[in-house]
């Protein structure tokens, strides 16, 4: 490919990128959950795809770059697995949420994670 | 003197670069274990939505245009340096820059109005993560800035044109986090 083609190929992947952009604010606009979750969420792992392989060059670096980056990314997923089950889990894991199962369901998330503004002060046992 | 190993005859690829990559991805750990817990909070409080309706979707919209912008023209910086040509990096650096900047001063005018409605980083947990993970990405467009403009200066002399490169991988990281915070904290209602 040309120099000039270079220029022209990266000018198209922007210019993909801010049409992915457009669809991801109108998208939502909908109010439909399944809408939202393809355009906002779903069109922004395409978008980091297109940068990661266009401007990034990840897909031509050697292998070992792409397993730190993955290898990374695993770690991520490994920290959240450990700590998931003890912010889902109510009645606790290694210990119990002795406030939260005590509160009405339906309030207690709100309790236990919620904004200090919406907190109410409530007895600790 | 010796000169500084700038490859590493094992692994087939420059050290810069190694390192860089190595800088991604410990960034990855970092952006990512916030986002994953922002996630995970969100998930959990349906109330979440009424507070993010309160942020600006042109505002945040118009900086990941800015930012992917910002990320073309410096993939054309490093497509210059390539080439060997020192002083148009330089330039498109420095239009990087100036996107960078562009970012920030967006930013600054959002957050400003968001303050001046009572929306602070104490307002409830909603509004802490927001300004935590929009706060750390920021200082990572100064840094990123603040280096691109040292990698130009070289560059237009002709100097270190490799490190061109460098600075370009770690500016779409930049770009690449807030196209996962932009739905994150603005779309999602």
């Amino acid at each position: 490919m040309s120099e000039d083609g270079h220029d022209t190929s990266y000018v198209k992947v922007w210019m993909v990128l801010v049409g992915l952009l457009i669809v991801s604010i109108v998208g939502p606009m909908f109010e439909i959950q399944a809408v939202t979750l393809v355009t906002a969420f779903g069109v922004a792992v395409v978008k980091a795809f297109l940068v990661a392989k266009y401007f990034m060059h990840l897909t031509v670096q050697p292998r070992f770059v792409v397993y730190i980056v993955c290898g990374c990314l695993a770690m991520m997923v490994v920290f959240w697995a450990g700590v998931a089950p003890d912010v889902y889990k109510w009645e606790g894991v290694n210990w119990k949420k002795e406030h939260v199962i005590q509160e009405p369901a339906g309030d207690s998330h709100s309790d236990l994670l919620g904004d200090p503004a919406d907190r109410h002060d409530r007895p600790r046992t | 003197m010796r000169p500084i190993a700038n490859t590493r005859s094992a692994a087939g690829i420059p050290t810069g670069r190694l390192a860089v990559w190595w800088v991604v991805g410990s960034e990855i750990v970092i952006f990512g274990g916030l986002l994953v817990a922002y996630i995970m909070y969100r998930l959990s409080h349906p109330e979440w939505a009424g507070h993010a309706a309160n942020t600006n979707v042109v505002a945040g919209g118009l900086n990941t245009l800015i930012l992917l912008s910002s990320s073309l023209s410096a993939v054309l910086a490093h497509q210059a340096a390539e080439r060997g040509d020192g002083p148009r990096a330089a330039r498109l650096l420095g239009l990087t820059i100036l996107g960078a900047l562009g970012f920030l001063t967006v930013k600054s005018i959002e957050w400003t109005m968001e303050i001046q409605h009572g929306f602070t980083i104490t307002a409830n947990s909603f509004w802490s993560f927001y300004y935590t993970a929009a706060g750390i990405h920021g200082l990572h467009v100064i840094a990123g800035a603040i280096i691109m403009a040292i990698v130009a200066r070289d560059a237009r002399e002709g100097r270190e044109l490799h490190r061109v490169e460098l600075i370009g991988i770690y500016w779409h990281f930049v770009d690449l986090v807030w196209i996962f915070l932009f739905p994150l904290l603005y779309i999602a209602k």
